[in-house]
């Protein structure tokens, strides 16, 4: 395992910004607040796709930030339809262009097919449709823009809103210390659908976030990204802090940064020691209310979920992985 | 020229599979629902054997059935997909989607009752409650018209003076699961009549454009106002496709159908396959002497104003049937368009309203005769309901 | 589309509200948003460009010699001055 290692970029460390791509696919000019981790995200993952894809994104904060007629922000062929069904129109996408192909309307390679969705939009709303997109094998990238609340809205809560936050309905009162449940395990669904690529990523570390999502288009078969993405006005945190708290959520190993190959699990940021949970909590307005016992408790359940994931890294693995059908068969 | 002519006897639901195979539909998505499956089974056989060459999208709901449609006709690809009842109501949101964004999606409603209670059987409950979703909408009276409708509907979707989804209505099971001879048509026939897709707009890395951006109040009413003139000017061209049609095949189509209407002064209006049964009807009263003749609506959206106006025009009393309610309102929906079209003129029918057959109640030819003497008992004392179910026990 | 939005008729919208010109919201200037701007001491700037790398707005930008400024988009939230690695930014408030 690499320490301090980024996916498949073991020659690129933080001073190698120069060295990445200069041409902007999610352009200036967009509307989101002042800070926002999610929009640093679209940025660096678009450059990761590349300009030979076509984009369905569902219903929410980058779309509504991207897209307000007669603007665009997108120098990619793009489409929204509706909040639950991006998957869906990625499909459609992918099986179009899959026969265009056949039939020799379409010259030169596939174009890509990136669906993209906030939390809501994925592990709420769209689930049924993601995983029906994930489940029927589409070569599509699924990128899950996970601000862990409904922002775009007004930060209600949403099924991967972590344990404790204060969003607009979980607010904390008398009887309530803000969300009760734990985030849904998005990384874990996709990877029961037994899907040839899954990660995580966050704007904390750029470069691992681009080379995923180039790993990711470049993969036969579908794949998913959940990607942390830290949200000044959601989380009442300082907008300057948006690249910060996202390295910190992973050093505190809150959000750990790895991938899953064919159903093999691989840690691609291992932090050298994990820090305490506080000093990711304690920036964040939507955790200020919480008293010791909460934050003892998360701090528990965190390192116990670390732990897990790490026996999954080092687990033996059989050489054969039967998630792609072989050809011929 | 009249095309080369050759009656097949198959069920309608396959013939209907057969003229989206003759039409070349490049992209199906579908999700399994009574009576609407024959259709999206048959073309998944013709897509497993290579007949036809497609990407058939065996979707997990009909909501992503429509939703990978858009993907797919945005893409490029000719695209169909059918559904019935609830699959409609579930898809509704994407209905509206679909018009306002010009995709040239053909699809084939089987109609069939609304839950609740579940009902798998026929009536006009699924089309009328996605009345206003701003597509082009079509009405067939039995399987000729039907494998008719489903060819041309792909032509006029994507004509580029239309470029608008378009529905083709079929009555469940009454009509989808039963066995009619069809005059079938030739591949290089229906070729020359339809010529390959040219998008309006496609996701094309060549030439990227942005779809389903959003609309502040300044600029919401204009993208709507543009969407009902194009709906409303999809008349002309429709009518056109239909008349070439007409001197392919010699099955000539009319927005609004007359059935023997000279003289009558007494109109019975429907949409669907009850207009067969209703003209059994009206050859008996006829025979009786009773001055009756048929009106069908055959296009529904655009509505056809100046057709149904023509159509009625002598006509004393109109005894308008539904196959849906209107709950708690003031008259089913054929019924509640019949009557506005007709409001503004000075002289103007009698028009009375009989919500019928829903869920599969049968209709016997008999059904009309007695609505006929009910509305004109109601009108000479003054209705006594703003419209009548018939055939309701208790 | 030239005419300002609130002018168009309907005749005028695209197709399905289609939008033909990608990138076109480069012509909003985000920068109006800004009540501080971030300020590089070139001194102790070594043009590694992490804070290119970390602006959410593709807000900043590279002059001939390699040093980094911000450009019109800059909506001043002050990330480049957090993770600028020899800590030479500093955010300096607005003068309108």
């Amino acid at each position: 395992m690499e320490k301090f290692g980024y996916a498949e970029s073991s020659k690129f460390d933080t001073y190698a910004s120069r060295m990445m791509p200069r041409d902007e696919f999610f352009t200036s000019g967009h509307r989101s607040c002042q800070g926002c981790g999610e929009a640093l995200a679209v940025r660096w993952a678009c450059k990761a796709i590349g300009k030979d894809a076509i984009i369905a994104h569902a219903t929410g904060c980058m779309e509504i930030v991207s897209s307000g007629m007669p603007q665009t922000a997108w120098m990619h062929p793009w489409i929204h339809v509706a909040f639950e069904n991006t998957s869906a129109v990625a499909s459609g996408i992918e099986a179009a262009l899959k026969v265009l192909k056949r039939k020799g309307k379409l010259k030169g390679p596939l174009p890509k097919v990136v669906a993209m969705g906030g939390d809501g939009g994925t592990s709420d709303i769209g689930l049924q449709s993601l995983s029906g997109a994930l489940e029927r094998g589409h070569n599509f990238t699924y990128i899950c823009w996970d601000n862990e609340a409904y922002m775009n809205t007004g930060i209600q809560r949403s099924s991967a809103t972590p344990f404790g936050a204060m969003t607009t309905t979980t607010p904390p009162g008398k009887r309530s210390f803000g969300q009760r449940t734990w985030k849904k395990d998005m990384v874990a669904i996709a990877v029961a659908h037994g899907i040839p690529y899954v990660a995580t990523a966050s704007p904390g570390y750029l470069f691992d976030l681009y080379f995923k999502v180039k790993k990711a288009v470049e993969t036969p078969g579908p794949a998913y990204i959940n990607i942390l993405s830290v949200c000044p006005t959601g989380w009442r945190s300082a907008t300057d802090l948006s690249v910060r708290l996202a390295r910190l959520a992973t050093e505190t190993a809150v959000f750990p940064l790895f991938e899953v190959v064919d159903g093999k699990y691989r840690l691609t940021v291992e932090p050298p020691k994990i820090r305490p949970i506080r000093d990711y909590l304690k920036p964040q307005g939507r955790f200020r209310h919480l008293r010791d016992p909460e934050v003892e408790f998360i701090q528990k359940t965190v390192r116990a979920k670390y732990e897990l994931l790490l026996e999954k890294c080092q687990a033996p693995f059989p050489e054969f992985s039967p998630v792609h059908v072989p050809e011929g068969i | 020229m009249i095309a080369h002519k050759k009656r097949v006897g198959m069920e309608v639901s396959i013939a209907v599979s057969h003229a989206v195979q003759l039409a070349r539909a490049e992209a199906i998505a579908a999700y399994p629902i009574t009576p609407q499956t024959h259709i999206v089974e048959h073309l998944s056989s013709l897509v497993a054997n290579g007949d036809l060459e497609a990407e058939f999208i065996p979707v997990e709901s009909e909501h992503s059935a429509l939703s990978a449609c858009i993907g797919c006709s945005a893409a490029g690809a000719r695209t169909y997909t059918a559904t019935s009842s609830q699959g409609l109501a579930l898809m509704n949101e994407i209905l509206f989607i679909t018009s306002a964004m010009r995709l040239p999606i053909v699809m084939t409603v089987a109609n069939r009752a609304l839950s609740g209670p579940l009902s798998i059987w026929n009536d006009h409950s699924d089309i009328m409650a996605a009345r206003d979703i701003g597509w082009i909408q079509i009405f067939t009276e039995n399987g000729q018209e039907a494998f008719d409708h489903s060819v041309m509907a792909f032509k006029i979707a994507e004509d580029h003076r239309v470029v608008m989804p378009t529905i083709v209505n079929l009555d469940g099971f009454i009509l989808t699961h039963v066995v009619e001879a069809h005059e079938l048509m030739d591949q290089e026939t229906v070729d020359r009549f339809l010529p390959e897709l040219k998008p309006y707009h496609k996701l094309d890395i060549h030439q990227p454009v942005t779809m389903g951006a959003f609309a502040m109040p300044e600029l919401f009413t204009e993208c709507k106002m543009a969407h009902q003139e194009a709906l409303t000017n999809s008349y002309g061209p429709i009518l056109e496709i239909w008349q070439e049609w007409g001197e392919l095949t010699g099955r000539h189509y009319k927005p609004v159908e007359t059935y023997r209407t000279e003289g009558a002064k007494i109109i019975i209006m429907m949409m669907g396959s009850l207009a067969e049964v209703a003209e059994a009807a009206v050859d008996a009263m006829r025979d009786q002497g009773i001055p009756v003749g048929l009106v069908k609506i055959r296009l529904w959206r655009p509505f056809p104003f100046a057709d149904l106006r023509a159509a009625l025009a002598g006509a004393e009393l109109v005894v308008v049937c539904d196959r849906a309610l209107s709950l708690g309102g003031a008259a089913g929906p054929v019924l509640a368009e019949v009557r506005s079209a007709m409001y503004p003129l000075a002289v103007k029918p009698q028009i009375l309203g009989y919500t019928v057959g829903l869920g599969g109640r049968d209709v016997q030819p008999e059904a009309f005769e007695e609505l006929v003497r009910h509305a004109q008992a109601e009108v000479k004392q003054g209705p006594s309901q703003e419209f009548y179910i018939y055939g309701v026990r208790g | 589309m030239s005419k300002a939005w609130d002018q168009v008729t309907w005749q005028e919208i695209e197709i399905g509200g289609v939008l033909t010109e990608p990138g076109s919201a480069r012509a909003y200037n985000t920068g109006d948003w800004r009540s501080s701007r971030p300020v590089w001491d070139k001194t102790r700037c070594i043009k590694c460009g992490v804070c290119w790398t970390v602006c959410p707005e593709a807000g900043i930008s590279e002059d001939a010699d390699g040093y980094f400024d911000i450009n019109t988009y800059c909506k001043g939230c002050g990330i480049c001055v957090k993770e600028c690695v020899t800590g030479c930014i500093k955010m300096v408030v607005e003068e309108s």
